[in-house]
């Protein structure tokens, strides 16, 4: 019955918005249905991937790493390299690019961690457009450093302190302002999640993520990889790399949610290991939630993965089995991050840190000639203060 | 099986009057405070009551019944508390009781028991804040094995979307003011006149009026649009405003004496 409404991963996705917004979302259908076609946006879309972005962003082979956990060759997708730092800017310049086709003059973002905030401003400064970013007031204190760049960009950074202060309650606001700011106003959502046609919106331009890997991986080792993994709030990072080897279904793809503490305690973010089926945010997914369908506070060290929620095409994808999806805690990302920074050099954000600390624990379990990619979504700058007040160093 | 609902609007049309809507939010500030507030906003006069049912993220809502929400949900209020101080309330009053509660909650409380419960207790509508026309099929089927009226929201964005939304209306529609979400609204720039006709000419259904209808003086501009008016955010902040309960009570009974005396006049 699914196949007939709009929008829908299987039992999942819709279009569970407000009456207001209707409209709205209709007309972003349409003109992204149009322009998604058209050979002039694509051109100007990658040339802002290779010129401005520095895409394609490289598939390092993490030899160090490899040697070390004696396994599976370990390669790394480094997102982290991408201009302002992280995958966000693939989705946030499709969707900028998009907006202005559509004449409109005025861009607003939610975030958690401030990397879509940021790509969000940036792209807003690039693009000469007006930008206002929801944040929750407790990821404010969080990623204070992500607040004073969005602002240096010219964007206007709105607290919201209702309910827990985080990424979900920026979205709730978010959506509340666009109900009353439709007319001039662009909601560009940073994740796979939200009514239709975001989660494919936000697919497609984070493909390229895939579609890379694909390419690179066929140059250096003639064939594809056995296993994929990547950090899931919403899932954006994850469905980009994921999208383009569905039909490969000897690729292995896991989805790695933030833990928290502990699946056994209440705090955590772990949407489909720890959730139900339910409604939020204007589509139907896994999320966290009580007998009520009140939405659970939930809890993550890293800001961008604090979220009850997940994107409905992750659901799918569980439900067919044809991704895995499991937990880390918030004390193994930290290790992970300390691991990568040490054995490598590279300093990845805490979201990326999830996927790498299942990569640590699965690596010296896989044949040597096995191939595994890691999704380094984003750089670790923004996490320096996060660690340090995790290990109780003061700086 | 005749809805009250629609004898009620039924019953004002021959009598040629407006239909007074007033909303407060279940367990605000307790549960037993929602049966004397309704009791007390029936017998001042509201026509139709509209009770909301506290969500963790009403995404449709401003300030100031968000808090109501939350100061319902700090006492950890549950929907079946709900469903049974309602059931009580009913045997003693006589106008329609509509909920206004989001998918979530129903979608959890498991969708053919929510309708069956709606009535049993007595509830005669349903607005569904989050449930556009597309996703209406969730919940057509068990809300007319149960005759529970699913009310349409028609905003001022909807015009393209009217001959699909209206096709089989139940109850009356309910026409939102204004862009944005519900809250006190100091002006109106909606052109009402040809809103309310563009709506009349899919349905011959009653409409009613609400998002930002807080004074008198806004009943008195803008009762000759529609058949109701519907009072929500400045209802709760009374309540909010209030020390205790009896205070409560006679804030919002004289407000909503103050309210009906200009949808009268």
């Amino acid at each position: 019955m699914y196949d007939s409404l709009k929008g829908r991963f299987g039992e999942f996705g819709g279009q569970y918005s407000a009456e207001t917004l209707m409209r709205a979302l209709g007309e972003l259908e349409q003109s992204y249905g149009k322009i998604s076609e058209d050979s002039q946006f694509k051109k100007e879309l990658s040339n802002l991937f290779k010129n401005y972005a520095g895409r394609p962003s490289l598939l390092y082979y993490a030899k160090n790493m490899t040697g070390d956990l004696g396994g599976g060759r370990i390669y790394l997708k480094r997102e982290d390299l991408n201009h302002t730092g992280s995958h966000k800017i693939n989705n946030v310049l499709g969707q900028a690019l998009l907006a202005q086709k559509m004449g409109k003059k005025r861009i607003i973002a939610e975030t958690g961690a401030g990397q879509h905030g940021v790509a969000a401003a940036t792209a807003a400064a690039l693009f000469g457009l007006e930008c206002e970013v929801f944040m929750g007031a407790e990821d404010m204190k969080r990623q204070r450093l992500n607040v004073y760049r969005m602002r240096l960009l010219g964007a206007g950074v709105t607290g919201v302190s209702s309910g827990t202060g985080t990424l979900k309650d920026a979205t709730n606001e978010a959506l509340r302002h666009w109900a009353r700011r439709v007319e001039d106003t662009f909601y560009l959502i940073g994740s796979v999640v939200g009514p239709h046609p975001y989660p494919t919106m936000v697919r497609d331009f984070q493909s390229i993520i895939g579609n890379e890997v694909k390419k690179q991986i066929a140059l250096l080792e003639g064939r594809l990889p056995d296993c994929l993994v990547a950090c899931v709030g919403g899932g954006s990072n994850a469905i980009g790399l994921f999208y383009p080897f569905i039909k490969d279904t000897a690729v292995k793809m896991i989805g790695v949610e933030a833990g928290g503490e502990g699946l056994s305690t209440k705090k955590h973010a772990a949407a489909i290991s720890g959730g139900s089926v339910g409604v939020i945010h204007g589509m139907k997914t896994y999320l966290l939630q009580d007998g009520d369908g009140q939405i659970n506070p939930v809890h993550s060290i890293s800001a961008g993965l604090d979220y009850p929620g997940i994107g409905p095409e992750h659901s799918y994808l569980h439900e067919i089995k044809r991704a895995e999806y499991v937990s880390v805690t918030d004390k193994e990302a930290v290790d992970a991050l300390k691991y990568l920074t040490r054995t490598e050099g590279i300093l990845p954000a805490l979201e990326s840190a999830h996927a790498l600390a299942h990569a640590i624990k699965i690596a010296p379990g896989m044949k040597k000639d096995k191939i595994i990619v890691i999704n380094i979504s984003g750089r670790g700058d923004k996490d320096v203060y996060p660690v340090a007040e995790y290990e109780k160093e003061v700086l | 099986m005749l809805n009250r609902i629609d004898e009620k609007f039924n019953e004002l049309k021959l009598k040629n009057r407006k239909a007074l809507i007033t909303y407060l939010a279940a367990g605000d500030p307790d549960i037993e405070a929602t049966s004397v507030l309704v009791k007390e906003m029936v017998s001042r006069g509201a026509d139709i009551v509209e009770i909301g049912i506290p969500y963790s993220d009403p995404v449709a809502e401003g300030p100031v019944i968000q808090r109501a929400h939350s100061r319902a949900l700090s006492k950890k209020i549950k929907i079946s508390d709900i469903m049974g101080i309602v059931k009580t309330v009913r045997k003693s009053v006589n106008v329609p009781i509509i909920y206004l509660v989001y998918f979530n909650c129903i979608l959890q409380y498991g969708v053919d028991k929510f309708f069956n419960d709606l009535n049993i207790t007595g509830v005669d509508g349903i607005i569904i804040p989050d449930l556009p026309f597309e996703e209406r099929w969730e919940v057509d089927e068990f809300a007319a094995r149960h005759n529970v009226h699913v009310i349409t929201l028609v905003s001022p964005t909807s015009e393209n979307r009217l001959s699909k939304m209206l096709k089989n209306p139940k109850g009356f529609i309910y026409c939102i003011t204004s862009l944005g979400v519900t809250g006190m609204r100091n002006e109106f720039n909606t052109d009402f006149e040809h809103f309310i006709k563009t709506v009349k000419k899919y349905t011959s259904l009653p409409t009613a009026l609400g998002f930002g209808i807080s004074a008198p003086e806004h009943i008195r501009r803008l009762k000759d649009f529609s058949d109701g008016l519907i009072v929500g955010s400045a209802v709760v902040k009374k309540i909010e405003d209030s020390k205790n309960l009896n205070e409560a009570l006679e804030k919002v009974g004289a407000f909503v004496s103050d309210l009906k005396g200009a949808l009268d006049t």
